[in-house]
Parts: structure tokens; sequence; C-alpha cells
């Protein structure tokens, strides 16, 4: 091999590999992501096919709502401001899933309307809402601010 | 009073990493010797009062000095003595603390190690160094000081948050630190070299150890964190491709390129300007992980503290050393001359091919952590990129890279030959695949292409071995003698081949848990059995009590099959005192050598006497963390070589030279 077949033999590798990685990521972003809806969005869209693939729910646990099933599976209602929606969790709620609390849901919406999850989130911090719930909520003119932890009288924060 | 002198030695510390990066910088300049010289012992001084400063923070939280607010929004006067004091790490303030005190141990490591360095490289690299104290040290100063009082103290802390107050925690920030900042080193090596203009084969040599130091503790910080992810979160999954674990992955993945790549370099003084860049990177993603993890601008399940204006910060000290030292390297990069070349199929060739895969995966990784971000600001659109894109992406990326990590050690450097190479490699090929067979037809539904994986990392594992197999020669020189070539061959040719081995028994693990395991939820009262996985479940008992600072009600689940007692599991439901915050403790039981029986608690039903549990059923899930272990023992023996030792030449010559002159005889009179 000559020095040039070389260089072209690695540069030609390299692309290859490159070429490939860039295909799996621009098909990867567009449809391996999962989008972030509120109930709002679900229940108001124009378009149904809006509503397919994975998506992450979030709202409020509705008060109340929250009954473990037969099989053990649990149904609640996350809401916003304007809509509620019922998801379907086959799985073990997380340690700070209360109701009125925030959360986000990630799975599909099934043809009856309902919200089929597999995962449930709940944030680690009990003071803390998930991001994208306190955005939505703020949007929507529903926001209250955090839950205040305790702190001492001094604190000043 | 120890608070105030904790934050006196910080400023302190700050000082002297200014004068640790200006003085030498100065001598440099002027080619002044004594101040090149005063470099080291200026890094060890900072060195020490930054422990001074870590000493007294973890005094206030064994005292349990709520005072402090630091200690009182993290720790509680009842909590086992081994919590107070890993509370230290476990928030943002005191985990920055041990970042820089990492930072400076590894600068005042080069100074105590670094005899054999020319003494203007040096003190270019703890200049740098400095630099980056520096910067971390005003960070803390002015965002996140540790040492704030409250006043009047409170009378009880708000505990650290439960989830972190386990042994895992104990270990796995500082072990990840050393990783992550370990980097630090080769980037001021970088760095120094590029502002001295001379980068050759020694460079290489110099930072290698440095290198394999910061993978050796990265690997065990990463795998630590999953173990740790894996039984104390109770989702029985062991990787998340969560923000903050590929904030960690992406360091390895670009340290685990610079290793080879650094190789190439050492021995064949190819690959020099790569080489450099991969240093300046591998560092570069230790910075942006710990920007991503400490700014909370990503959504993570890990996200403990968070805070967006100390992200800004972390942002500057981030936009300013990446991009001045990637300025620099674009300034200096060609002035650079390539060494050796090499024909595609050779040494170089397969770790050429090893850089490639590993830099284009963790630009996958790094694209798909970032692109939440990126759709946000452009469009408003909120969403998560999770497993599945990586999954799609990163896993084809890493299969070919895995086929070819046998071949690699068996070709030779400037011109291999493929055939040959694949020739030794025939009978570990039918192996793996007759071992994989035999598992798809031992688990009858096991999916067809799931073979294949099982295949890959059997010949991972059996194949890592046959360069040592084949130096050995077993063949031509009988068993003896192969033996004791065996026990003759470098420690470094041992580290190659267990460091690839561990890699493919993590990959079994990985391979095993995914298309073995079996999950199921169900709900049982106390005296309920069920039947899950080939295992009876017998739950007996379902008992109230009280820790040190929570309260729980534990399950006892005694676990058999066919009327054999396996174990007992005593999964509980915690409540903290303090915070009043829950957790979940699984209940884990290892069955045979790798496998994992699973038990979590979900709530109680209400209106019956029935709890929710979630089981898993987690073949061979051990063996990804004991693949770990591999690596990082293959790392150590790696370390361990005569070769690679720091300034063991050094020691060998004045030996020599000590017996040389011990031998001569005294000239005459």
């Amino acid at each position: 091999m000559t020095r040039k077949q070389k260089r072209f033999a690695v540069i030609f590798s390299a692309l290859a590999v490159l070429g490939g990685a860039v295909a799996l990521v621009l098909t990867g972003l567009s449809e391996q992501v999962t989008f972030f809806r509120t109930p709002t969005d679900i229940v108001s869209t124009a378009n149904a096919s809006e509503n397919d693939g994975r998506l992450r729910l979030g709202g409020l646990v509705v008060m109340g709502s929250v009954e473990t099933l037969d099989d053990a599976a649990v149904r609640f209602a996350i809401e916003d401001a304007n809509h509620a929606v019922t998801v379907r969790y086959a799985g073990i709620l997380p340690d700070l899933f209360r109701e009125g609390q925030g959360i986000v849901a990630e799975g599909t919406m099934q043809p009856d309307g309902t919200f089929r999850a597999d995962t449930v989130l709940a944030k680690h911090d009990e003071t803390y809402m998930p991001r994208e719930v306190a955005d939505a909520l703020k949007e929507q003119g529903a926001w209250k601010g955090e839950a205040s932890a305790e702190t001492p009288a001094s604190s000043d924060y | 009073m120890i608070v105030e002198l904790g934050h006196y030695a910080l400023v302190l510390g700050l000082a002297l990493s200014l004068a640790q990066m200006v003085v030498p910088m100065i001598g440099l300049r002027t080619n002044d010797a004594r101040m090149l010289a005063v470099a080291p012992s200026l890094t060890v001084a900072t060195f020490l009062v930054i422990a001074v400063s870590f000493a007294a923070l973890t005094w206030a939280y064994v005292t349990s000095d709520f005072s402090v607010r630091n200690v009182w929004a993290n720790s509680f006067s009842d909590k086992p003595m081994i919590f107070k004091i890993t509370g230290v790490w476990g928030n943002h303030e005191g985990s920055m603390l041990l970042w820089i005190l990492t930072l400076a141990l590894f600068g005042a490591l080069v100074a105590f190690f670094g005899g054999n360095l020319p003494s203007r490289l040096k003190a270019a690299v703890l200049s740098v160094q400095g630099s980056v104290t520096v910067a971390f040290a005003l960070f803390i100063l002015l965002t996140s000081n540790p040492f704030e009082r409250l006043s009047p103290p409170p009378l009880e802390g708000r505990d650290l948050n439960p989830i972190l107050q386990d042994i895992g925690l104990a270990i796995h920030p500082p072990l990840l630190y050393l990783g992550y900042v370990g980097f630090s080193i080769c980037f001021s090596f970088a760095v120094a070299a590029l502002i001295e203009g001379r980068i050759d084969a020694a460079w290489a040599r110099w930072v290698r150890p440095w290198t394999l130091v910061s993978w050796v503790f990265l690997t065990a910080g990463i795998s630590m964190g999953s173990y740790w992810a894996y039984y104390e979160l109770g989702w029985g999954g062991w990787w998340f491709w969560d923000p903050v674990e590929n904030a960690s992955f992406m360091p390895w993945l670009i340290g685990t390129a610079l290793l080879h790549s650094a190789l190439v370099m050492e021995k064949r003084e190819a690959m020099k300007v790569w080489t450099i860049l991969l240093a300046i990177l591998a560092f570069s993603f230790s910075l942006l992980g710990t920007f991503l993890v400490r700014s909370g601008v990503l959504t993570s399940v890990h996200s403990f503290a968070t805070d967006p204006e100390r992200g800004l910060f972390i942002l500057m000290i981030l936009v300013f050393f990446i991009g001045g030292s990637l300025i620099l390297f674009a300034l200096r990069a060609g002035t650079l001359r390539n060494g050796g070349m090499f024909h595609p199929v050779s040494r170089e060739g397969a770790l050429v091919l090893n850089n490639l895969f590993l830099t284009t995966a963790t630009a996958t990784v790094l694209v798909g952590t970032l692109y939440p971000l990126l759709v946000e600001a452009v469009s408003g659109e909120k969403i998560s990129v999770g497993a599945p894109y990586f999954n799609y992406t990163f896993i084809p990326l890493m299969i070919p890279l895995l086929m070819a990590v046998p071949f690699g050690p068996l070709l030779a450097w400037k011109r291999g030959n493929l055939a040959a190479a694949a020739e030794r490699l025939w009978l570990t090929a039918a192996i793996s695949l007759v071992a994989a067979l035999a598992i798809a037809w031992l688990v009858y539904d096991a999916p067809i292409l799931s073979a294949f994986a099982y295949a890959l990392a059997f010949w991972l594992i059996i194949g890592s071995f046959a360069d040592v197999w084949q130096k050995a020669g077993f063949a031509k020189n009988g068993w003896s003698k192969g033996w004791a070539r065996l026990k003759g061959l470098p420690r470094a040719n041992w580290g190659t081949a267990l460091a690839h081995a561990g890699l493919g028994i993590t990959t079994l693990g990985i391979v095993g848990v995914t298309t073995l395991e079996d999950e199921t939820v169900l709900r049982m009262t106390p005296g309920d059995t069920t039947s899950f996985a080939g295992y009876d479940v017998a739950f007996n008992s379902l008992t109230p009590g009280k820790g040190p600072n929570f309260t729980y009600d534990k399950g006892i689940f005694t676990i058999s099959r066919d009327g054999r007692v396996i174990g007992t599991v005593e999964p509980e439901k915690r409540v903290y005192v303090a915070s009043r915050m829950p957790t979940t403790e699984a209940g884990i039981q290892t069955v045979g050598l790798f496998s994992q029986y699973y038990l979590a608690l979900g709530d109680a039903v209400e209106g019956s006497e029935d709890i929710v549990v979630r089981i898993w059923w987690k073949p061979w899930v051990t063996l990804i963390w004991y693949g770990t272990v591999v690596m990082v023992a293959a790392g150590l023996i790696s370390l361990s070589d005569r070769r690679l030792r720091i300034g063991a030449p050094v020691a060998a010559r004045r030996r020599r030279e000590a017996a040389l002159a011990a031998a001569k005889p005294e000239p005459a009179e």
C-alpha cells in the first residue's frame, strides 16, 4: 500500500463510522425521544396522532384518585389547571408519590383515552417539583409556589 | 472557632493556589530557576491548607454543630457517625470542597512523585493545575460557602436526604471524584506541553500512569454508583442513562480512549496531536459533568442540590478552561510533528479504531444528553431523551468495537497480519459460539439475537487471553516452560488481558440480565405464598420498628426452591424522623453465584391487609459489577508494572551507579 492508500483507508473507515453514527443519532432523535405533555395538551389536541408514541405526562395527582386494583396495578388521575387524565401503572409508586403532588408518568396513550405508564417519577427531594410540571403550571397561571420546607426562624430562605 | 479556621484555611488555599499559578509561570517566562523550583512546595502547601479546611468542616459534622448552616441543612444529632462523616460530601457545598481537595491532592502527588520530570515541564504542569484550583476555590468562596453560620443556632438539624444515608454514598462520590478530577492532571500535562511546545514519547510515558490511576478510580466510582442505585433506589435498574450518569460515563469513555492513544504515542510517537486533544477533552467532560450535576439544567432522577446561579459560575469556568485550552491547542497543534507511519492493519491501526468508536460513542451520548436543552431553547418543546435513544445509538457502536478487541493485542506494531490473528482466534470463536448456542438451547425461549450477544461476551472473555496464551506458547515450549514464560510476562500484558476480560464479564452480565430478567407486581398479605421465576416466596410477617433516626415497616420473606430454603430477605419501608421522608430498602438475595432475587415493598392497599410487592428475578446481574472489579484490578496490575512505575527508572539507575561506585576500587595514593 502506498502512503496515499493508507491515508485513504483510515479516512474512509473514519467517515464510515461517523456516517453510521450520524444516521443513528438522527433517526434516534426523531423516533426515540419522549415528548412532554400536560393533561390539557392531551385532551385539547386537534390531531390525535400528536398523542402517539411514548409520552411524558406531567401534572398534579388528583386528590382522592389513587386506588390499587386487584392485579396490584395502581390507577390515579393527573390534572393541571383545566383537565385530568386517568393513568394506569403496574409497579410500585415512588416513595415521594403523594396525592396533590407534582409527578411525571412515562408511557403511552391508550385508545380509550387513558394513559398506561411504565415509569412514574417523583423527586427524591421533597420540596422539589419536576421542572417540566412547574413550568407547565406557571404557564397556565396555576403555580402556587413550591411547598415550603421547614426552616428555622433565623433562616433567610 | 474551628469552623472559622476552616473558612480561613480555604481563603489561604485560594491565595496559595494563586501563587502556585502565577510564580512558576513568571519563572517560565523569565527562565528563573528559583521561581520554577518553588512550584512543588507551593502545590503541597495548597493541598495542606485545603485539607485543613476540609477537616474543619468534617469536625463541624462530627460534633453536630448546627450553627453552621451546611451542617444544619444536612445533618441530625441522632444520625449514625458514619453518615455524619459521609454527610460532609452529601450536599453541594461539601462535595465541592471534596472536589477541590482532590484537585489539590493530585497536584501534590505530581509535586511529590514527579522527581524525574524536567523542571520546566513540572513547573508548567503545577501552574496549570493551580489555575484550576483558583477557579474552583473562588467558586466555593463566592457561591457555595460551606462555613456559613446561622444565628441563633437551631437545636436540631434537618437531616441528610435519607436516600444518601447509605454506605454506598460513603464510597461512591470520593471514588468518582478521584477519577473525574484525576483527569485534571492529564489536562495540566497537555496544556503545559502545549505551552512548552515540546511533546514526545516521554510525555506520554509521564501522562499514562496518571490516566490509568484516574481511569481505575472512575471505573470503580461509576460501578459503585450503579450498584448503589440498584439496591438503594428500589427500582431494580442498574443503569438509567440519566444525565448525571452520562456526566460520569463520558469522561470514562474519553479516558479509555486516552489510555489507548497514549500507548501509541509512547511506543511509536504517533497520534500526538490526537492524544493531546483527548487529554484536554477528558477533563473537559469532567468539567461538563460537574456543570450538569451542579447546575441542575437537566432534569435528572439523581438531582439533589440544584441552583442556576451556581450553574452560571461553573459555566464560566467551563468556557474559560475548555475554550482557552482548545484555542491554545489550535495555535500550537500545527507545530507538532507526527512520528511513525503505520499500516492500517497494525496495533496502531487497531488502537485508532478503538479511539474512533469510543469518541464517536461519546459524541452520541453527548448529543443525547444535551439535545433536550437545545430543543427547549429553540422551540420551547419539552422532550426527554432516555434509554431508548441511548440503547439505539450506543449499542450498535459498541458491537463492532467489542468484536475487534481480541484482535488488537495480537497485531504487531507498524504492520500486523490479520489472517494470522484470525487463525489464533478461531478456537475462541468456536468455543464462544458453542457456549452461546448451549445457553440459547437451555433457556428455550431466549430470542435468537440474544445468542449472538452471548457469543460476543464469551468471545471477549476468552479472546482477551489469546495474547498471553500465545506468548506463553504452550504448544511449542511444553507446560513447564510455557508456565514459566507466562509468569515472566510483563504485568502490563496481564493488565491488558484482564481489563478486556473484565469488559467481557460486564457484557455477559448485561446480556444475561437484559435477556432473562423477569418481574411481577402483586398484592400479598402476611402468610401468603407466591411462586415466581421457579422460586417460592413466602411472606412471613410485616413488623414495625424504630431505627436510630427513622421508623420502619419490615417485611420478612422466605425464598425457597422445591422446599429447600435459599434465604430470607427483609425489605423495608422507612420514614426518616427529621425530614419525614419515606424511603424503600430493597430485599436482595443472591442465588447461586451471580443471580439475584430482588424484592421491594410498595404501599399498603387501603381497605385491606394487602401490601403491594414487586419482585424481580435478576439472572447474572452481579457479573456487571464483578466485571468492573476485574477491570479495576487489571488497572492496578498494569500500574504496578516496572515500566510504568513513576520514578522507577531513576531509582534503578541510581542503584546501579551506587553499585558501580562501590565496586570501583579506591584509586591508590
